[in-house]
């Protein structure tokens, strides 16, 4: 059968070979946390304690002020020190909570529930939603969220995504090979949360043993399917798995659930598994640290709240000097001025790069119109002319070539001969547009 | 520690952290090796002077390029090849016979005026080596349609003067070309390896067609102009091409002559020049072959592709502004 994809993409060299074979480990946990009270999309959480209060790990530190947000929670059991603005992945400064380790790892009191599949779907919710998940591929959009479509928009289908097509990351990978059991029954919470009677879990072919794994644990399940997609960038982007898997176009200016689907990353159905399961919230997460500039690539299981340095040094420190660290991949990541930002539940990976890795685009030249930005948008949008516009200060003329259609996978900026910034200029219009 | 000292050094740019190394210079550098085999053939079937006017060319490519760009203040960007490309095509589009200035003069209006005067490289309207061409025509008709006949190789310099296959047909009809060539199986075959009277560097079709089959397999052009071009001029050539009525024309006589496989692969495809969605380049490669065959059998030049595919550069921005590409999610319809 020929592998499910979409059109347009590219496939940069994706680099996994660095870390996709090395077994999960766990990072040693820290000797103090910084933890955000505002780790995913929505408001931010509104702090529950207070410095030199005693917190256990699991504890309750920042509660949701609306319901487009998600709760915080300690990832270490220890001592609260400080309160304090600090910046996050983007270099916005945002409310933390600072924790020193007392080192006992004790746990606060845990509801474990071994018959979690007899719960209501609302009960299963709310246990979602106390766990404080967040979209775990990097979006961090809250889970419970998701998961409460409007009644006028029926879902009939919910997707696992394990493309993973983001270079270098192999987190998502790992945990399909390691963990294949827990992410098949938190499929199973999402499709009954849902009401769903199909599920899918689509995986880049590029991970065979990912796809074996997940289809071996699946095969007694009749209404969940296992599909190997085609190794193209951005085929995790929601809506090209969408069109890949299901054929289904969400419509510009849509959410998947205008199709009747609902797509969750790897890491959350893994999290809401074990939210339902053992009633732990979401204090930990597995990041991948690898590229180039670091000794020995690999994958951890960290701490919310750890300080990307910590990881840097389990991972064998720095390999010559390192030219970028990015939270996330290549394509879509942050680079950080520091390497003291903490660890964030929508950490996927920690990408640090050499001189000859990295590219930046502080010399381009004039658009020649080749039309390789046009052929790879996985949006059909065209690119050279949102540049060329912006570049101009023609912000508002980029409203006619669908500009706000464009989410910032970077694939055009990635294939431009004239090495031209694309989607910073498509940014630049974006955000000087009135709306 | 180690790891803190090295903190300060961090690169903090906005993502994508990595290009592909793709670049114009090695995309312009690939097109100009990809008219090596045409170009040889041009050197073998016209001798030494096919080499000298192009080199004049390029020396006048290069030499305007650097003049405009210094005088400007702008960066010197010779070494990009779009400049080299423009000057062994401009040559490539010239008889072999033509006198040093003719050469030298084109190239100029092609790089500096055509291309350099309307802001460089990415923002001219029109082809330049097509400009540099069409201006040499206009100037020097004479000059610019003395064909010397092709002569198996560096023999002499005293080649007699021909007429192409095009300028027989337009004068005397197929059995006049037939009657040259002896047969219509020689006539096909010297046009396909290239003996004939013409430009330098476009009479041998089957060497343009290997650069350009290099071209799409590297996948520096796509099939949709080309095709739809030659597609569009061998459909028109047999519909009304024949003197005995519809339905008479030789299809095959069209194809193979005058510039039409150097226009179509190489001109035509001219990435600023054309439009960039697929479905504009359909429309744009029809429009060429439209008015290619339109020149050729009614107006008074006898090979039409220079000013077919200029008049349609001038569509191009039209082409692309009503021709955007599909926005995924977004009826046809709904797109502005």
């Amino acid at each position: 059968m020929a592998l499910l994809t979409f059109k347009g993409g590219v496939h940069p060299p994706d680099h996994k070979e660095l870390s996709s074979g090395v077994p999960v480990k766990e990072a040693s946990p820290p000797s103090q946390v910084l933890i955000q009270l505002s780790q995913h999309i929505g408001a931010p959480c509104k702090c529950t304690v207070q410095i030199g209060q005693e917190v256990k790990k699991g504890d309750l530190i920042g509660e949701p002020t609306a319901f487009v947000s998600a709760p915080v929670h300690a990832s270490v059991s220890g001592k609260v020190v400080a309160l304090m603005d600090a910046p996050n992945a983007m270099g916005k400064m945002v409310p933390a909570v600072v924790i020193d380790n007392n080192g006992k790892e004790e746990w606060t009191q845990l509801r474990d529930n071994p018959d979690y599949m007899k719960l209501t779907p609302e009960e299963l919710k709310e246990k979602v939603k106390d766990a404080g998940i967040v979209g775990m591929g990097g979006a961090t959009f809250p889970t419970h969220v998701k998961l409460s479509p409007p009644k006028e928009k029926p879902i009939d289908v919910a997707i696992i995504n394990g493309a993973e097509c983001e270079p270098y990351l192999t987190a998502d990978h790992r945990m399909m090979v390691e963990t294949p059991s827990e992410i098949i029954e938190g499929l199973k919470i999402i499709m009954k949360v849902l009401g769903v009677s199909k599920g899918y879990v689509g995986i880049e072919n590029n991970k065979p043993d990912a796809i074996a794994k997940m289809k071996e644990v699946s095969s007694g399940e009749t209404n969940i399917e296992v599909v190997a997609l085609e190794v193209k960038y951005p085929q995790g982007a929601e809506k090209m798995l969408i069109k890949a898997i299901t054929d289904r176009d969400v419509p510009a200016g849509g959410l998947p659930m205008d199709v009747g689907v609902v797509v969750q990353n790897v890491g959350t159905a893994l999290a809401v598994f074990e939210a339902c399961r053992y009633g732990k919230p979401l204090i930990e997460r597995v990041v991948t640290v690898t590229g180039l500039g670091v000794k020995s690539p690999g994958n951890l299981r960290a701490r919310v709240g750890t300080p990307v340095r910590e990881l840097i040094e389990a991972c064998g420190g720095f390999n010559n000097s390192p030219a970028k660290v990015i939270l996330g991949g290549p394509m879509m990541g942050f680079a950080q001025y520091t390497i003291d930002v903490p660890v964030a539940k929508g950490t996927s990976g920690v990408l640090v790069m050499s001189e000859e890795e990295h590219s930046t685009s502080d010399k381009y030249g004039p658009c020649i119109r080749c039309g390789s930005c046009i052929d790879v948008c996985p949006m059909g949008l065209m690119p050279s002319m949102l540049s060329i516009l912006s570049e101009k200060g023609f912000y508002e003329e980029t409203k006619g070539y669908n500009l706000l259609d464009c989410f910032e996978c970077g694939t055009c900026t990635y294939v431009c001969p004239s090495k031209r910034p694309i989607v910073q200029f498509i940014r630049l219009s974006k955000s000087l547009i009135k709306r | 520690m180690a790891v803190a000292k090295k903190d300060q050094a961090l690169i903090v740019t906005v993502s994508p952290h990595i290009r592909n190394d793709e670049t114009v210079s090695r995309i312009m550098w690939t097109v100009s090796l990809s008219l090596l085999p045409a170009f040889v053939s041009g050197v073998y079937f016209f001798g030494p002077r096919a080499l000298y006017v192009t080199a004049l060319c390029i020396i006048g490519s290069f030499f305007s390029e650097w003049l405009v760009e210094k005088m400007t203040g702008k960066e010197i960007t010779i070494r990009d090849g779009s400049a080299f490309l423009t000057g062994l095509l401009l040559g490539m589009n010239l008889p072999s016979s033509a006198p040093f200035y003719i050469p030298l003069v084109s190239s100029f209006v092609a790089v500096a005026i055509t291309k350099q005067l309307f802001g460089g490289l990415g923002y001219n309207i029109f082809n330049p080596a097509l400009i540099g061409r069409a201006f040499a025509l206009i100037t020097w008709p004479r000059a610019m349609t003395t064909w010397l006949e092709p002569t198996a190789a560096f023999v002499g310099l005293d080649a007699k003067t021909t007429a192409t296959p095009l300028a027989i047909l337009k004068e005397g009809g197929m059995q006049k070309v037939i009657e040259i060539f002896g047969d219509k199986m020689n006539l096909y075959t010297d046009l396909l390896i290239g003996h004939r009277a013409g430009s330098l560097g476009e009479t041998s079709v089957i060497a343009l067609l290997i650069g350009g089959a290099f071209l799409i397999y590297k996948r520096y052009i796509t099939w949709h102009i080309p095709l739809s071009f030659l597609a569009t001029v061998a459909l028109m050539a047999w519909i009304f091409g024949g003197r005995e009525g519809f339905f008479t024309g030789d299809p095959i006589l069209h194809l193979l002559s005058g510039g039409l496989m150097l226009g179509a692969i190489f001109m035509a495809t001219d990435y600023v020049t054309c439009p960039s969605t697929r479905i504009g380049q359909i429309i744009f490669g029809i429009g060429c072959g439209l008015l290619t065959i339109l020149i050729r059998l009614k107006a008074g030049y006898p090979e039409g592709v220079m000013f077919a595919i200029l008049l349609m550069n001038c569509f191009s921005p039209l082409i692309d502004r009503n021709m955007k590409s599909k926005v995924f999610g977004l009826a046809k319809e709904a797109q502005k």
